[in-house]
Parts: structure tokens; sequence; C-alpha cells
């Protein structure tokens, strides 16, 4: 993209574009240590990414005041204008995602009997496909590239896919043996969580293909 | 340039293929545009992009310029206004202007206003030319400010009050088309704000042209925006798609700041 004739301006987009990668390297790491801590049964790692998101939340402020800052005295337009929305909508979904991986941890300490617990093997791989998700929707925002926004859209199915499926394991081993309730509530929450991390990486393709080409693809299905 | 798909069918004014020449040069080329009643229109681009040129062209003020020569068609509901009967000072008076420096006549206020009614034969007797004279500086935004001293001269007012008086000068003739060109330049944003407003007030009853050179400006007022440059129409579209998601690169480098 052809340089701003003030370049200051150029400087203010960078660095807020560089925020809003470093908010996504850490909402990513957030999800892949919390799903760590969960199957190992970690629970100083869980701390450690529940007292990590504080700098998530600090970063999001920066994200906000950088952006009012920059739409208040640069009066950005077209391309700018959207990257700059973009940036203030990506960071506080980000904030989000840190928030949910956040609240996976905390539950770290609140499984029982992992070892026969089946559901627990279904978890890490629809973790996987969400922290993908989250991961691919970055490199979209990185490159501008609305073509891998899309394909980040239509991912968020098989997402949805694994959830109604841990849903129904859950249902069943609490129907079979009620001793294991309180730890399948917990997963359930878990799962529901990782679905949500889904929908907000949805959210963020959908600005990112905004950003990009001034239009939401709205031909597909949210 | 295409011709505008969001025009509606009938508009006040319709340029096809206007091109300008001053002398050899060519300032402007083949520029059709449809010009509505119903939306204030802006004209922006780069100093020399030929905006001015092309507003001018609305109510033939090229004309006082020797070597200016204009080819193609423009249209006042529907009829052409370069053809020779065309009577300039009719045409003028329903094509009204205000331009970038307030111009007030050395005059009272009063008969700033009164002149134009006065010489087009608007006005049957002195109670009608004052009514004339309230109503135009009423709708203006002025009157509440000058009614107490009609009598002093227009160039005793403060710019962005002058600039009112202007626009109530062209108001009073009743034209059907207002043309500005740069009419903020010279004013603080106080002053900008207030004729901004009255241009939001003034729209659907006139057909408004503003030629701007702030984005911020033709943001604010516009519904629709034209983008010249190097003498072309390179993208003519509702203001706010023009500003959030332009569709030619050349725009889109003009109005983020990347131009040049």
């Amino acid at each position: 993209m052809a340089e701003h004739t003030v370049k200051a301006f150029d400087e203010d987009i960078t660095r807020l574009r560089g925020l809003i990668a470093e908010m996504g390297g850490l909402a990513e790491l957030a999800i892949q240590e919390s799903l760590e801590a969960l199957v190992s049964g970690d629970e100083t790692l869980g701390a450690a990414v529940v007292a990590r998101d504080k700098k998530l939340d600090e970063l999001e402020m920066e994200v906000d005041a950088m952006a009012i800052r920059t739409l208040a005295l640069r009066a950005p337009m077209a391309d700018d204008l959207r990257e700059i929305v973009a940036a203030l909508k990506i960071g506080g979904v980000l904030e989000r995602v840190g928030d949910y991986a956040k609240n996976i941890a905390k539950r770290v300490g609140r499984i029982e009997g992992r070892s026969r617990f089946e559901p627990l093997t279904l978890i890490p791989a629809m973790g996987e496909l969400a922290a993908d998700m989250v991961h691919d929707v970055l490199t979209a925002y990185a490159a501008r590239d609305p073509l891998l926004a899309r394909e980040v859209i239509e991912r968020d199915d098989k997402v949805d896919a694994f959830y109604d499926s841990i849903f129904r394991n859950l249902v069943s081993y609490m129907v079979e043996n009620p001793a294991t309730i309180s730890s399948a509530a917990q997963l359930l929450f878990i799962a529901r969580n990782l679905e949500r991390i889904g929908d907000h990486a949805t959210n963020i393709a959908e600005v990112v293909h905004f950003a990009a080409v001034g239009t939401y693809p709205t031909d597909i299905e949210r | 340039m295409v011709t505008d798909p969001i025009s509606p069918a009938e508009p006040k004014m319709r340029a096809r293929d206007v091109s300008v020449f001053y002398g050899p040069k060519k300032a402007i080329d083949k520029v059709s545009i449809d010009i509505p009643t119903e939306f204030v229109t802006a004209f922006i681009g780069p100093s020399g992009c030929g905006k001015s040129t092309f507003l001018r062209t609305l109510n033939r003020m090229n004309d006082t310029i020797a070597s200016a020569r204009v080819e193609g068609v423009i249209e006042l509901d529907g009829a052409d206004i370069y053809t020779s009967g065309m009577d300039v000072v009719q045409l003028r008076a329903r094509v009204g202007m205000v331009f970038q420096k307030p111009n007030p006549f050395p005059k009272s206020i009063y008969d700033n206003i009164a002149y134009g009614p006065k010489i087009h034969g608007l006005a049957d007797g002195k109670a009608e030319l004052d009514t004339i004279v309230e109503k135009s500086l009423r709708r203006a935004g002025l009157w509440e400010e000058v009614k107490d001293r009609l009598n002093d001269s227009g160039t005793a007012l403060s710019g962005g009050q002058q600039q009112r008086l202007c626009i109530a000068r062209a108001i009073a003739v009743d034209p059907e088309v207002i043309l500005m060109d740069e009419p903020c330049s010279a004013l603080d944003p106080i002053a900008t704000a207030k004729i901004e407003e009255l241009i939001d007030e003034l729209r659907g009853r006139f057909a408004i042209v503003i030629v701007t050179h702030s984005m911020q400006q033709a943001a604010r007022v516009s519904q629709r925006t034209a983008f010249f440059h190097l003498g072309n129409l390179v993208e003519y579209g509702e203001t706010s798609q023009i500003f959030t998601n332009p569709h030619e690169e050349r725009t889109k480098d003009y109005i983020t700041g990347r131009y040049g």
C-alpha cells in the first residue's frame, strides 16, 4: 500500500496493527496453554494463563486509546477508516477470546477422574480447531487477505458440530453415571467456551474482510 | 465516465461529454454528470483538477474568459444552456453562485439583497421587496443578526456574516441551482459550521453544488460526491460510499492522503 504523505499517519497505523498482532499472539497462547493445562491437570500452568489475561486487558485499552486518538487527530477516510474501526472491534473481540481461555484455565482443577473421562480427549481436538481459526484469522488480518478470512468463517461449522457432539456425549455420561455430573458440567462449560471462541474468530474474519475490501462476506451464513 | 446510475430520472442539471479548453489546453475531458435537486453534490479533487472550471460551466461563468471554450451539452431542466438564444443573465439568476471570498456589494445590507430582485423585476413595490429581503435573510440564518441595521454597509459584517449575506443574495432571486466555490475557505470553524448548517437547511429546495478542498466538509454537507483528477471525473457516488469504500484507486489515494 502506498505511503501517506504524512508519514506519522503510517506510523500510527503500523503501531495499531502491531498491538492487534500482539493481542492475537497472547490470545492464541492462552487458548493453547489453557487446553494443555486442562489435559495434563497442570494447575500452575492454568494459574499462569489466568494471570496473564491482565496483559490482554491492558493491550485492549491501549488499542482503544490509540484508535480513538487516530480517529480524532487524523480523521481517516476509506481503507484507513476501515482499518482503524477494524482494530477497535478486533481488539475488543480478542479480549473476549482471552476471557474464554481464562475461563477454561480456571476450571483445570475442577475435573475429577481425568484418565477415564472420554470427552476429555475430544476437547483438545475441538480446541485445536478453534485455536487454528484464531491463528489463521490473525494471519488474514496481517495479510489483509479476504479469501483466508472467508475460509476461516466456513470452518466455524466444524467447531459447532464438535460442540454438539461433545454436548451429547457429556449428557449421556451424566445420565449413565451421576457421579460424573460435576466434572461433566465443567467440561460442558469448557466446550461452550471453545464454541464461543470459534464464533469470535468468525466475527474477526468478517471485520478483516470488511477492512480489506469494504464489504462483509454476507453470502456466508454466520 | 459512465452515466451516474444513482441519480434520479429527471436531474435538475445534466452534463454530457463536457470538455473545457483554455486555448489549446484541455482543462476538462468529457465529463458527464447529473445534478439532482434533492441532494447536495460536492466536487472534490486536488488543485488544478478542473472542479472549479467544471462548476463554472454550469452557469456559463467561463464565458467571461476569452480563451475558454466549452464542448458537450449542459442542460438545465432538459434545455441546453449553451444555445445562442440563452439569456445568460437570466441563466445566472436561475443558477446562482457563491464565491470563495465573500463579495458583498459596497452597499447596505438591504440593497445587497434587494439588488437582484429589482433588476430581475421580481418585486412589485417596496413592501414586496421588504418581504423578499426578510425572507432571504431568514433563510440564510442572518435575519436576527442584522434586522436592526439593514442600512449598514454589507462590508461592515464579519466574514461569516458576509458569506451568509452572499448566500441570501443568491437566494433572493429564487434560483433553482446554487453553485458554491469553496464557500468556507476564508471562514473560521464557527462561521463554517453556520454555513454548513445553512447548506443542509437549503438542501432539497435548491440543487446545491459545492466545490471544497476540505474532504471533511464534503463528507459533512453532501450526499453525493464527485472526485475530479486531471480534468477527468474519476468517481461519482454516494458520499458515504466514496468516503468509506471508494471504488477507484485514485479516489482512495486522494481521500486517504496518499496522493502524489
